[in-house]
């Protein structure tokens, strides 16, 4: 992005610099949104719950612990993978629209690369799995890998669905968060497509709770089958790098979800005209759309559903909500051919 | 499963002997194909505590009596029930009618509890927190209804030989009421729960299958064998104590769902109706108590003098909430202990059954399926041998135990 003109140097410290203040700031917003998160499912399950600072605290406690290598870890793996997955996580934030404005490296990557970027903490946590030799995350590992595979074709088919449907009212290139943000998907329909935009919407906040691997999905931890799976041998240092890179992640989604369907912004509607004004209502306005994806997404879903068998999860992903986001798909084009 | 049958390999995965899955040591050593369990072997013998032995060498029967209520924190009325039964009819000791109605009472409550304890378990290891949260709180009731009888939340030591130690009088029956209608009304409520909630049943239906054959060849009992079909139940069979004058009736689940799968869905069903029947027994129990004592010999001196004169056997049975509970005891004149003492809970027997049900299973069922059973392992431990010379400990085995037995017959053949 050239913010500064064409000056290369000045631009790589930019970025390196943003992207910090976006990794932290995006580690901060996740671990309190968590908070907020198990305060309310806590509520809803007639307990009291931790104070909402509760993951400050466990994230510096870990940090505090010793950081533990099994014997028969491939140790450089082991301790690789946590970097990978929180690396893989923040670079997340640099793509996709957060507090209202405009991805940081905007140009440099579009939708699509931040499909293929969700992937990868995914893949950190597998390879982590694997690399720690215990039978138990082996077998969290095999499950995410499933879990990871079927929710990709749902994800995709929203995705391209959104995409299509902004290409057919402008020549700018529809993966570009900027276009899918000047361009809300909820304008250009009518009540049929509308309908089949809801499908979509609920397809994304079900791949939302498999992204954030929580129950009904979280098939790969799984407490009380596999004693945490994939996280089973991780501690210390390690264990809160992954912690953090699964709450980026968690707010990435939700940030993902809201760029795709609720790209609005409150600033124009209140008609404020100054520049920081109009930021800070924006970024405030942001965080609530945020809270309310992640609220429906996971504490909701979560506080009121059992746990399912990797089976029925991959069916879930595969069989179902392709379906539903295959027929959603047809409405929105077949609204379009009605209106054309 | 010969080599090169197959191309897939298997591998063993430990399920325990702690592990989140279990709320008491066991080992499982599962051998899977993938997310497939081909075998399981279970492990038992973590938590010996040589109970039996400090019956017959250290305590007299009286102790032993409350240290039988610590075999299972759970069941820590059937356990003292069924020795008091047993020693009653080793020492020819009569108990008055009304304490046999407080026995009965303290029994059903224990069932209660139990089941709901369970259910509150089984959600918690299908990953459904809120049920097991809102199942527990239910819990609450009953736990205050048992202070409040007998005095204490948990362990009632409500039992002596020859009755019980507290009545339960006149004042007393509102407040109980109120409880048992408590549970009455929310019953809908937890079948909605438990019966109807979609994921609930993915998770339980055709999990964990038991048939109606292999409860029979395999010796289950309690709501295991109930679930699949065996109309095998105590308190129906052999009534004892009060049970004798109400009219209890196995439940088996054809009775919601008109067939029987013998699933952990089934399971489920048997406990929930269970809770149901213990509040209609507690309350008909209210209903017929008869007045008169609680205890037969109300002074300890002379019930322990009574004990250590008296010489013969006694075998109990009781339907624990894990299923039949049996305890022999045999006492011998001057001898201030039990002479012996044998406790056979429902989980020693119900173990047998694990293999069967997981075979064939991912191993995502395997901790609803196992806690399916609600298998108490402080009751069923056995023999633990440790050598003290070099360190290492061993559990008697099946092969073991028959060979010393068979010795043991050999000596007392000459």
């Amino acid at each position: 992005m050239n913010l500064l003109g064409e000056n290369i140097w000045l631009n790589g410290v930019i970025i390196i610099f943003g992207s910090a203040v976006l990794v932290f700031i995006g580690g901060v917003f996740g671990m309190l949104y968590r908070g907020i998160d198990r305060k309310l499912v806590a509520h809803m399950q007639a307990r009291v719950g931790p104070p909402i600072v509760q993951p400050f605290r466990d994230v510096r406690k870990l940090l505090m612990k010793e950081n533990i290598i099994p014997d028969g870890a491939i140790s450089w793996l082991f301790n690789a993978a946590p970097f990978l997955a929180l690396i893989s996580a923040g670079s997340l934030l640099l793509f996709i629209p957060l507090f209202g404005q405009s991805p940081l490296l905007e140009r440099y990557g579009d939708v699509i690369l931040v499909l293929y970027l969700l992937i990868i903490p995914s893949l950190a946590f597998v390879v982590g799995g694997f690399a720690s030799s215990s039978p138990y995350a082996t077998v969290g590992a095999q499950r995410e890998m499933i879990i990871m595979m079927s929710y990709e074709a749902p994800l995709a088919v929203v995705v391209l669905g959104i995409a299509w449907r902004i290409g057919q009212v402008t020549d700018a290139n529809p993966f570009l968060m900027s276009t899918m943000a000047q361009y809300p998907i909820w304008n250009l329909l009518g009540p049929m497509g509308i309908v089949g935009a809801l499908l979509m919407l609920f397809t994304l906040v079900v791949v939302t709770v498999g992204e954030a691997a929580k129950v009904p999905f979280d098939v790969a931890e799984a407490e009380t089958e596999i004693a945490g799976g994939l996280l089973v041998e991780y501690s210390g240092r390690n264990l809160s790098l992954f912690y953090l890179s699964d709450v980026i992640k968690a707010f990435a989604m939700a940030s993902l979800v809201v760029a795709l369907f609720i790209p609005y912004n409150l600033s124009p509607v209140l008609g404020i005209a100054s520049a920081l004004a109009a930021g800070i209502i924006d970024g405030l306005f942001f965080l609530v759309k945020v809270f309310v994806v992640m609220f429906v997404s996971i504490s909701l879903i979560r506080a009121g559903m059992a746990r399912f068998k990797i089976s029925q999860a991959s069916t879930i992903y595969v069989m179902v909500m392709t379906t539903v986001a295959l027929v959603g798909m047809l409405l929105v084009s077949g609204d379009f051919m009605i209106g054309a | 499963m010969a080599v090169g049958e197959t191309e897939k390999t298997t591998y063993t995965i430990p399920i325990g002997p702690i592990h989140p899955a279990l709320k008491e040591p066991i080992q499982l050593m599962l051998e899977v194909e993938g997310e497939k369990v081909v075998n399981t072997d279970v492990l038992a013998g973590q938590v010996h505590r040589s109970i039996e032995w400090l019956g017959m060498n250290r305590n007299n029967p009286v102790q032993t009596l409350y240290l039988a209520e610590r075999i299972c924190g759970i069941c820590n009325i059937c356990h003292p029930f069924c020795l008091a039964m047993a020693v009653e009819q080793a020492a020819n000791i009569t108990v008055p009618d009304r304490a046999e109605y407080i026995r009965v009472i303290a029994a059903e409550m224990e069932r209660i509890h139990s089941h709901i304890l369970w259910a509150g378990v089984a959600a918690h290891e299908i990953g459904f927190d809120t049920v097991f949260y809102l199942t527990w709180r239910v819990r609450e009731e009953i736990m205050d209804l048992i202070e409040y009888v007998f005095g204490n939340r948990v362990t009632k030591a409500v039992l002596q030989f020859g009755g019980v130690r507290r009545d339960i009088t006149a004042e007393q029956l509102p407040r109980i009421r109120k409880s048992l209608d408590y549970y009455k009304s929310i019953f809908e409520h937890l079948r909605r729960i438990f019966l109807e909630d979609r994921t609930v049943r993915m998770r339980t239906r055709n999990v964990g299958i038991l048939s109606t054959e292999d409860a029979l060849k395999l010796l289950a009992v309690g709501p295991t064998a109930r679930a699949s079909g065996v109309p095998k139940d105590v308190r129906q069979d052999q009534p004892y104590s009060a049970y004798a004058d109400l009219n209890v009736k196995a439940i088996t689940p054809d009775i919601v769902t008109g067939t029987v799968v013998g699933d952990v869905y089934d399971r489920i069903i048997v406990r929930l109706l269970e809770v149901k029947q213990s509040v209609e027994i507690i309350e008909e129990c209210i209903a017929r108590m008869p007045e008169g004592p609680t205890m037969s010999e109300t002074k300890m001196p002379r019930l322990l003098k009574l004990l250590t004169d008296a010489a013969g056997e006694g075998v109990a049975r009781v339907e624990a909430p894990r299923g039949e509970d049996i305890h022999y005891v045999r006492l011998e004149t001057g001898q201030s202990t039990l002479a012996t003492w044998k406790v056979r809970a429902p989980t020693y027997v119900n173990l047998q059954v694990v293999p069967t049900i997981l075979k064939g299973m991912q191993i995502a069922d395997v901790p609803i399926a196992f806690a399916s059973l609600d298998p108490c392992m402080s009751c069923t431990n056995r023999v633990v041998i440790t050598d003290r010379a070099t360190g290492r400990e061993s559990v008697v085995g099946y092969e073991e135990l028959h060979r010393l037995s068979v010795e043991k017959t050999e000596e007392l053949r000459r």
